[in-house]
C-alpha cells in the first residue's frame, strides 16, 4: 500500500507540482484547494500525511493544522507545511498548532522526500 | 499525455498566473477606488504570494524578486502596519503591470530587462522599511530574497562553522535524544528518526528505559525513552542535525564525539548569540556544545548568515523588522468568490467541438421541420408539437453552449486601463479611464480579437482625442481628461463605446487632409457625419507627425476592418469641444445568428436579422428614380437610397423594379439608413455561420455562408460591405 498524502494548496501550479513530484516517487497523492476543502476531504482521502500551504483563502494552513489535530481519527498523523513563508514567528505558530515540520517553497524534491521520510518513515 | 510533466505544470502555472494577475488587478482597482477591505487586501496579497511561489518553482528569478518585495510591502498593508496612499497604489499597479510583463516574457521565453525590476524593487523597499533601505548592512537581506527565503539553503551556512570543530577528529558521534510528549503530538515519531539515522550509517542504536516508572505510574502520553545512536565519525554534523530539524524543540538532543572530550567544546564567542528560546536549557548535559543545540528551528529560519559573524547586529531593524510585520491576520472569513463558484477548466477545443455539433443539430432540426412541411400530410398534432419542442430544445441547448464560450469583457477593459495609464504618462496627459458594464459577456474569440483594435482606439482617444492639460484648463475643462469605456447588451448585440471628453473631431482639418490625400473631391458636399467617417478611410491620418504611440502604421481603416471581420460595425460621433464617441457593435457569438432568408433573383440568401430595422412592401408612389440605376424610397418623410442587392452582386444585369420587390430597411450605428431591395422574404430562422474566407476567400458583400434546412448553401450578406460595394459601383457608373 503506498502512503497516501493529502496536499492542500490554493495554487493549482503547486498542487500539480507536489502531486507530480510525489506520485513519481510512489506516493498516492490527493489534493485539496483550500483549508476547508482539505478538512472536508480528510475522511474520504484517509491520508497518512497532510502537506499544507499556509496562505490560503477560506481557511489557512494554521486552521488546517488545528482542524487535523482536533480530529478524532487523524489527530496524530504528521502534517508538513509547505509555504514560501519563512518567518520564525509563523513557524512557531505552526509548531504550536501542531505541525510536524516546515518546508519552504520552492521546494527541492529530495528535501521534500527526505522530510516525508522523516515524519512517515517511508 | 506522454509529455514532460513539468511542461504540463508550466502550462498550469501560466494559466494560474493569468487568473492571479486578474485578481490582483481587480483588488488594486478596488483599493484605488476606496473599496479597500481586509478581503481585498488579502486577495491581492495571496495573488502575489502564489505567483511568487510558482515562479520560484520554475526558477524565474526576476519574477520572484519583484513579487517577493511586492509581497513584503503588501503584507505590511495587510497587517495594518502600513497605510495605503494613492502613490503607493500607483506603485502597486506598476508592479502588477511588471509582473504581467514578466509572466508573459517567461511564457514566451523572452528575456526581461532587469533594470525596471530593480527600480521597482527599490521603490518598494522604501515602503518596506525606510531604515533598512538606507542602511547598507541591512540591505544584504532583501537583496537575496531567494536564498533568504529558503531555510534549507541557509541552515548549512550556520553550521559550517560548527563543522570546523570536527576538522581534526573523526571520532564516532554519539547522538542522544529524549523525546518530549510534544514530539508525538505533532505527528513525529522517534522510530522514523532512528531509522533514518540507521540509513545514514548509524552503527548502533540503543534504547534506554531507565526513566520509565513502574507500571502503575506509567502515563500513556509521556515518553520515557532515551535513544543513544552511534554514528560514523565521517558523517557531518549538519546531516545529523538535519534529521532532527523538525523536532529540535521537541526533544533533548545532544551530539558528541565519543572521544573528543566533553568539556572543551563551548567557546565563549559562540555563546554570545545564544537565542532566547532555550528549550534545551534544562538538558542534563549543558556542557555538550550547547550553542549548537540552541539553534532552534526559528533561529535557523531568520535566515541570514549574519548572526555568525556579528551577533550584536542581530538587533538591527533589518533583523527585527520582519517578524512583527508578519503577524498575519488569520483568514477565517470565507472568501465569497471561492465559496460560490465551483468551476472546471475545459479545453477550448472541446467546447468548440460541441458548438460545431450544435450547429449540425440546428441544421438538422431545420431540415426535419422543412421535410415535415413539404410532406403535405394532414396536420399531425403530436408530430408538430414534437417538432416545436425540438426546436425550442435546440435553441436552449445552443444558448447554453454559447454561454460557455461567453466571458465577461472585464479583463479586456482592465488591459485598457493600463494602456491609458501608459499612453497618458508617455505624452504628459492626465487621463482617467472610467469603465462601465465590465460584466457584459461576449464570445471569448471576439474578446481576444477585439484586443488590438480596442487598444488602438484607446490610444487614439488619449493621444488625439484629449487635449493637453493646459489647453483643457484654457477651455474650462478639468485638467484630467476622461476616457469612458462602456459595454452593454443591446438587442442581441454587444455595444462598446469609447468616449473621450476631448476637443472632438476637427472637421475642417479632417476635410483638408482628405482632400489633400485625394480621398474626396475638393468641392464634395459632406455632412458632419460623413466627414467624421473619413477617419475610417484607408490611408488617412490627421496627426501631423505620426506619433509613436497611436501611429504604429495602423490606421482607423484597419481597426474598422478587424471589427467588421468579427461581424461588427464601428461608427463615430463627435461634437466639437465636447469630445468624440466611437461605437462598436458586435454579435454575441460567431457561431450562430438569427437571419432572414430572402430570395434574390433565383438565389436564397440570408440577411442578419440584427441589420434589419424594418421590412417594407414598397408602393409605387414611394419610389423615386434619380438615375437609371439609383433610386430612393420615401420612408416616413425621409428619402433613403435603394440598394439593389441582386444587381450589385451581379446576379442580374438590370435593376429590379422596386415595386415588384421587398425593401429591408437597415441602419448603421451612425444612423444612416439604406433600403435593400430584394425579390422576396421567405422565412426567419437561426442559421449556423460557416466561414467563407478560410475555405474560399473574401467576397465583398458576403460575410459568410450557411447550410439551409434542405441542405442547400446560402450566402450570408454583409450589409456594410454591400453599401460600400454599391457606392463604388455608383461611382464607377458615374465615371
Amino acid at each position: 500500500m503506498p502512503l497516501t498524502i493529502l496536499a492542500i494548496d490554493d495554487s493549482s501550479t503547486m498542487r500539480r507540482l507536489v502531486q507530480s513530484t510525489l506520485s513519481m516517487s510512489g506516493y498516492s497523492v490527493e489534493v485539496a484547494e483550500d483549508g476547508i476543502d482539505g478538512l472536508e476531504k480528510l475522511e474520504e482521502v484517509n491520508p497518512d500525511l497532510v502537506i499544507t500551504d499556509i496562505n490560503m483563502p477560506r481557511l489557512d494552513g494554521f486552521g488546517v493544522i488545528e482542524g487535523v489535530r482536533a480530529h478524532p481519527t487523524y489527530n496524530r498523523i504528521p502534517i508538513l507545511t509547505l509555504t514560501t513563508e519563512s518567518a520564525a514567528e509563523l513557524k512557531q505558530r505552526a509548531r504550536n498548532a501542531g505541525a510536524s515540520g516546515w518546508i519552504v517553497k520552492p521546494f527541492d524534491k529530495d528535501k521534500l522526500l527526505m522530510a516525508i521520510k522523516r515524519v512517515c518513515g517511508v | 499525455m506522454s509529455s514532460d510533466p513539468l511542461d504540463e505544470i508550466r502550462v498550469v502555472f501560466f494559466q494560474e498566473c493569468s487568473d492571479l494577475l486578474e485578481e490582483l488587478e481587480d483588488g488594486l482597482y478596488a483599493m484605488r477606488d476606496g473599496e479597500e477591505t481586509d478581503d481585498t487586501v488579502n486577495a491581492v496579497f495571496r495573488a502575489v504570494h502564489s505567483i511568487k511561489g510558482g515562479a520560484g518553482a520554475f526558477g524565474l528569478d526576476l519574477l520572484v524578486s519583484v513579487s517577493h518585495q511586492f509581497e513584503t510591502v503588501l503584507d505590511k498593508v495587510r497587517s495594518g502596519t502600513l497605510g495605503t496612499s494613492p502613490d503607493l497604489i500607483e506603485l502597486f499597479m506598476r508592479c502588477a503591470d511588471k509582473l504581467n510583463d514578466l509572466v508573459s516574457a517567461a511564457k514566451n521565453g523572452d528575456e526581461s530587462d532587469p533594470s525596471v525590476c530593480t527600480e521597482l524593487v527599490e521603490a518598494l523597499k522604501k515602503y518596506d522599511d525606510p531604515v533598512a533601505a538606507e542602511a547598507p548592512v541591512a540591505q544584504a537581506t532583501p537583496a537575496a530574497p531567494t536564498s533568504g527565503d529558503d531555510g534549507f539553503q541557509v541552515a548549512p551556512l550556520d553550521f559550517d562553522f560548527g563543522g570546523d570543530d570536527d576538522g581534526g577528529s573523526n571520532a564516532p558521534w554519539i547522538v542522544t535524544f529524549k523525546p518530549h510528549a510534544e514530539l508525538y503530538k505533532r505527528g513525529n515519531d522517534c522510530c522514523n528518526l532512528v531509522s533514518i539515522l540507521l540509513d545514514m550509517g548509524a552503527t548502533s542504536a540503543r534504547l534506554e528505559m531507565s526513566d520509565a516508572p513502574i507500571w502503575a505510574e506509567l502515563a500513556t502520553d509521556t515518553p520515557y525513552v532515551i535513544w543513544h545512536v552511534e554514528m560514523s565519525g565521517e558523517t557531518s554534523e549538519d546531516a545529523i542535525r538535519e534529521v532532527f530539524e523538525f523536532v529540535e524543540d521537541d526533544c533533548d538532543l545532544t551530539l558528541s564525539r565519543e572521544a573528543a572530550g566533553k568539556s572543551d567544546a563551548p567557546q565563549p564567542d559562540e555563546l554570545g548569540f545564544v537565542p532566547t528560546q532555550l528549550n534545551l536549557a534544562d538538558a542534563d548535559e549543558d556542557d555538550f556544545t550547547p550553542q549548537k543545540l540552541d539553534l532552534s528551528l526559528d533561529e535557523v529560519d531568520t535566515g541570514t548568515p549574519e548572526p555568525v559573524e556579528a551577533a550584536p547586529v542581530a538587533k538591527t531593524p533589518a533583523a527585527s523588522a520582519a517578524p512583527p510585520a508578519k503577524s498575519s491576520t488569520p483568514e477565517k472569513k470565507p472568501d465569497a468568490k471561492s465559496e460560490g463558484s465551483s468551476t472546471i477548466r475545459v479545453d477550448l477545443n472541446r467546447v468548440d467541438r460541441l458548438i460545431n455539433l450544435i450547429g449540425e443539430l440546428v441544421i438538422n432540426q431545420s431540415m426535419l421541420s422543412q421535410g415535415f412541411e413539404s410532406m403535405n400530410t394532414p396536420v399531425n398534432q403530436q408530430l408538430s408539437d414534437g417538432l416545436g419542442h425540438l426546436r425550442q430544445l435546440t435553441r436552449d441547448i445552443q444558448d447554453s453552449v454559447m454561454a460557455i464560450r461567453a466571458q465577461p469583457i472585464k479583463p479586456l477593459f482592465r488591459r485598457m486601463s493600463r494602456i491609458v495609464r501608459e499612453t497618458g504618462e508617455a505624452i504628459g496627459k492626465n487621463v482617467q479611464l472610467v469603465t462601465e458594464g465590465e460584466g457584459t459577456e461576449i464570445d471569448k474569440t471576439i474578446i481576444e480579437r477585439l484586443a488590438d483594435p480596442l487598444t488602438h482606439m484607446i490610444r487614439n482617444a488619449v493621444d488625439h482625442g484629449l487635449e493637453m492639460p493646459d489647453k483643457r484648463v484654457e477651455s474650462g475643462k478639468t485638467e484630467t481628461g476622461t476616457v469612458r469605456l462602456t459595454a452593454v447588451h443591446r438587442s442581441g448585440r454587444v455595444v462598446i463605446e469609447i468616449a473621450d471628453d476631448g476637443a472632438g473631431i476637427n472637421r475642417k482639418k479632417v476635410r483638408e487632409v482628405a482632400v489633400e490625400k485625394g480621398l474626396v473631391a475638393a468641392d464634395a458636399s459632406l455632412s458632419d457625419s460623413e466627414i467624421d467617417n473619413l477617419l475610417f478611410m484607408p490611408g488617412f491620418s490627421t496627426a501631423k507627425e505620426v506619433s509613436n504611440l497611436s501611429g504604429r502604421g495602423v490606421g482607423m481603416d484597419v481597426v474598422k476592418r478587424s471589427i467588421q471581420s468579427l461581424g461588427g460595425r464601428v461608427s463615430l460621433e463627435s461634437e466639437p469641444g465636447k469630445g468624440s464617441v466611437f461605437t462598436i457593435s458586435l454579435p454575441l457569438t460567431l457561431a450562430v445568428m438569427d437571419g432572414m432568408i430572402v430570395r434574390i433573383d433565383d438565389q436564397l440568401m440570408v440577411v442578419p436579422l440584427s441589420e434589419i430595422v424594418e421590412t417594407i412592401k414598397p408602393s409605387a408612389t414611394a419610389i423615386h428614380q434619380l438615375t437609371p440605376t439609383q433610386g430612393v424610397i420615401l420612408v416616413r418623410g425621409e428619402y433613403v437610397p435603394i440598394i439593389d442587392v441582386g444587381y450589385d452582386l451581379g446576379f442580374r444585369d438590370r435593376n429590379l423594379d422596386a415595386k415588384n420587390g421587398v425593401i429591408l430597411l437597415s441602419e448603421t450605428e451612425a444612423g444612416d439608413r439604406s433600403a435593400l431591395l430584394l425579390d422576396g422574404i421567405l422565412d426567419q430562422r437561426q442559421v449556423v455561420i460557416k466561414g467563407l474566407e478560410e475555405n474560399y476567400g473574401e467576397v465583398p458583400g458576403v460575410a459568410a455562408v450557411t447550410i439551409l434546412g434542405d441542405g442547400n448553401i446560402a450566402l450570408i450578406l454583409d450589409v456594410d460591405g454591400l453599401l460600400n460595394l454599391s457606392e463604388t459601383a455608383d461611382y464607377s457608373n458615374a465615371a
